[in-house]
């Protein structure tokens, strides 16, 4: 009789300290997972085996971390499940099963490898969250050279091109105009300096009949008044 | 006698065709007009009309703006064309000749054209800023960027959005208030630069250089705008926006402020009194439709900003119904999160019901978690106009549509070209003058002087570049492109009707067009036009000066933030507000003053030089 009690508690004595562990609750995580946002239509069905491939994946992440001792599922503990999908877990040590990993470990171990565990759930950092370990978010990009500087190289060399090119048609436009004025001799000259001499009132020859005579008209308003 | 008569009308016609020639004319018509369509249609028409559209009761609004647009802005276009197509030469040119003693009002115009060009390229700075941003993936506005520590963003631009962060941080840097200046920032001076370079390759000839320019920069705003029109009506959420925008509410009509705005916006949007119509129509041949071309372009200037405000608003329309969802969303992870409801069992139909339920049965974990119920009404209600529409709330807009980098590139190539052809008139306002008074050596290139032009303007408006330029740039806005404008709308037309007289004017416009204009023109130019004027510069006068003088300043340590912070303008400040439109205004008075000393001068050196040939018998 004591011998079959003592096996008994033998037996059920583990999972009754591991859910005491597990309740305490100081070392361990809450996680929630959000699948049917994440995954619409094509969400799976939360089991126990969907739970025994969480509580591997945490196992691989905590191997990874101390990249020496070998964590095992059995080293994971989880209690507190919902149907929302939620539940907190704990972290024992594979060498003593009554001590816990403390809580840094833990999330340092859990941060470094978010990425493998969003995967093995088709999940991401929003729907997979593990409260209280925030996620690491992308390193900002460095780029050697800013890319809208190169847009901007191209924009003002275009430019410049455009202008410079411009402006050598203009040179050479002046220069044919100069031979041309060599060429025709000197009555373009004697017509260029009438123009230049009395640019008002012929300038206004061509519009209506003697209306518009500013040399004139000007005048008499001054005298006038 | 025959033979030298015959040499002597010979040389007559030779500098007549020569003087012809000199003036420098559009290539064709069609020129001519997109030119004067592409400065009135600016930036503004995409920007503020459709904002004061949909604050001012939609589809009601259109009445007094219509109403505007035939009393006082099609007069005062018509006149501005048919006189530079008449007198042949720019804005100092044309009231010179009309009475000596207005010179001023052409010099007023050509100050303000100055001025409005400064700050109207550097807006086109920044426009071409995020131009050369959108071609990065994904678009830099779209996240905060994540701070050293690498475990969550930026603090401001977690209290704002990506969207102000990127424009008031990332691009402006703009100091906490128009006291600090700041340093100068060097990208921005950089595409402040490009944009000058630009504007000197368009315009290093005058005409001749944007008449070829102007067949790109006036139509391909309407492409891509006509490209947005349909990729707009297929987002979600654009019937809403359209409807926001045109459902009319006749009661708005009541209210005067919905009279003087549509009023003022008619006429900041037809570019009036800068000088640059006048300048354009003077190199027309004399003999033009003028009356054609002013309805013309007054037509298609509305019908730009009604057609403009479709696709904005469209999309608008679309990034409440995304920011809806997105609110509803977010409720719902933090219910499901807190009262460990099974995900996804509250949906975008539910949500009402659950938040009533919510309200009623846990109201103090609503109050803890501040949540206010998501009102579509009110998204869609948050509208901006100005640099804010463009470069927060439209770019975040664009963040949420497929192909974000293509729709943000194109959206900022046609607020470039758009701004581009506007500037042209102004240049134009500045240049034209410049040339008809002819001080300038006649050995000067006008390459030389087009350069000099801009690069002027460049220098004064590094000071847009400071990181408090923004607050510049309002200043100029709302003081220097504004009251100036319409005293000098004013004086035009006083000086057309009283002193020039309208018969005298009809007579010139039946020689040049072949049509007398009608009763209509007559009685807008006699009395309306300028009835209205006056009441329209009165009204603004009195509405700005009960306004108190105050900005909106972004301090991200402001106790409100991300709201704006109102600021009173530092006295220093507000004397340069004051002497920003005094300036052009005094030009007026003081070429009064400067032709009658002129004349008192003349007066008593006549009267003391004996007369020359005084014979008294």
């Amino acid at each position: 009789m004591k011998m079959i009690t003592r096996i008994l508690l033998l037996i059920f004595l583990p999972s009754v300290i591991a859910r005491d562990l597990c309740k305490d609750g100081k070392d361990g995580y809450k996680v929630r997972l959000s699948i049917k946002t994440a995954l619409g239509d094509e969400a799976y069905e939360w089991n126990e085996s969907e739970m025994f491939l969480f509580r591997s994946s945490l196992a691989f992440a905590m191997r990874k971390y101390t990249q020496r001792e070998t964590f095992d599922i059995s080293n994971i503990l989880v209690c507190n499940e919902t149907k929302r999908v939620s539940f907190v877990f704990v972290v024992t040590s594979p060498n003593d099963s009554t001590k816990l990993i403390p809580k840094d470990h833990v999330a340092s171990a859990v941060r470094q490898h978010k990425h493998r565990i969003n995967s093995a759930f088709l999940l991401s950092d929003g729907t997979l969250e593990f409260v209280g370990i925030p996620p690491t978010l992308a390193a900002p990009i460095t780029y050697s050279t800013q890319p809208w500087l190169i847009v901007f190289g191209v924009v003002i060399g275009a430019v410049a091109v455009g202008i410079v090119s411009l402006l050598m048609s203009t040179m050479t436009r002046r220069r044919r105009a100069a031979d041309k004025g060599v060429d025709s001799g000197q009555e373009e000259e004697q017509m260029e300096g009438i123009v230049k001499g009395n640019g008002t009132s012929l300038t206004r020859l061509e519009s209506k009949d003697g209306v518009y005579n500013q040399a004139f008209s000007n005048d008499e308003r001054f005298t006038k008044l | 006698m025959d033979v030298q008569e015959n040499k002597c009308t010979d040389l007559v016609e030779k500098t007549d065709t020569k003087n012809a020639d000199q003036r420098p004319k559009w290539d064709n018509k069609a020129q001519y007009l997109l030119t004067c369509i592409g400065f009135a249609v600016g930036l503004g028409n995409v920007w503020r009309f459709p904002y004061l559209c949909q604050t001012y009761g939609g589809g009601a609004f259109l009445i007094p703006y219509l109403i505007a647009l035939v009393c006082e802005g099609l007069p005062l276009l018509y006149m501005e064309l048919a006189i530079g197509q008449n007198l042949r030469t720019g804005s100092i040119g044309v009231w010179n000749s009309i009475s000596p003693y207005l010179c001023g009002v052409g010099l007023a115009s050509m100050t303000v054209s100055f001025l409005v060009g400064l700050f109207y390229n550097t807006i086109l700075a920044w426009v071409l800023w995020y131009f050369l941003n959108s071609f990065r993936n994904p678009l830099p506005w779209h996240h905060c960027p994540t701070a050293l520590n690498l475990t969550e963003h930026i603090e401001e631009c977690k209290q704002s959005t990506p969207a102000n962060y990127f424009w008031y941080r990332e691009t402006l840097n703009i100091s906490p208030n128009i006291d600090i200046n700041g340093g100068i920032e060097g990208k921005l001076v950089l595409c402040l630069a490009a944009a000058w370079c630009i504007v000197y390759f368009c315009f290093i000839r005058g005409i001749e250089t944007i008449g070829k320019a102007i067949y790109v920069t006036a139509i391909f705003p309407y492409v891509v705008l006509t490209i947005f029109l349909i990729q707009s009506l297929t987002l979600p959420g654009a019937t809403l926006g359209i409807q926001n925008l045109f459902s009319p509410n006749w009661e708005t009509l009541k209210d005067p402020r919905v009279w003087l705005d549509a009023a003022t916006q008619i006429f900041f949007s037809l570019s009036l009194a800068f000088g640059g119509l006048i300048a354009f129509s003077s190199y027309n041949p004399q003999k033009n439709n003028c009356e054609r071309d002013a309805v013309l372009v007054g037509c298609i200037n509305s019908f730009t900003s009604i057609y403009a405000s479709i696709p904005i608003f469209a999309i608008l329309g679309f990034k409440a119904q995304t920011n809806y969802l997105e609110c509803i969303n977010s409720h719902v992870n933090t219910w499901a999160v807190a009262l460990n409801i099974s995900d996804n069992n509250v949906t975008e139909a539910s949500y009402e019901l659950w938040f009533t339920h919510l309200n009623s049965t846990n109201p103090s974990f609503v109050k803890e978690h501040n949540l206010k119920m998501c009102d579509l009404n009110a998204f869609l209600n948050q509208s901006a106009s100005g640099t804010g529409l463009a470069f927060i709330v439209f770019t975040e807009a664009v963040t949420k549509m497929p192909g974000s980098q293509v729709w943000a590139v194109l959206f900022f190539i046609m607020l470039f070209t758009l701004g581009l052809s506007s500037m042209f008139g102004s240049l134009e306002g500045v240049l034209t003058p410049l040339l008809d008074l002819h001080i300038i050596p006649k050995r000067i290139p006008k390459e030389l002087l087009t350069g000099l032009i801009c690069l002027v303007s460049f220098t004064i408006a590094l000071i847009f570049c400071l990181r408090s330029g923004n607050y510049w740039l309002e200043i100029f806005n709302s003081y220097v492109g504004s009251v100036p404008l319409l005293v000098i709308a004013f004086f035009e037309i006083i000086a057309v009707v009283c002193v020039y007289g309208v018969n005298r004017f009809s007579d010139d416009i039946e020689w040049m067009t072949g049509r007398r204009p009608n009763l209509y023109w007559q009685v807008m130019w006699r009395v309306i036009s300028p009835l209205m004027l006056l009441v329209v510069f009165l009204a603004y006068v009195i509405v700005e000066a009960q306004k108190q003088p105050t900005y909106k300043a972004w301090n991200p340590n402001h106790v409100d933030f991300p709201k704006a912070e109102d600021q009173p303008y530092p006295s220093w400040v507000f004397n340069i507000c004051v002497l920003l439109p005094a300036v052009p205004c005094c030009l007026i008075p003081l070429g009064v003053l400067y032709r009658f000393i002129q004349l008192l001068h003349k007066y008593t050196t006549d009267r003391n030089t004996p007369e020359a040939y005084d014979v008294e018998t």
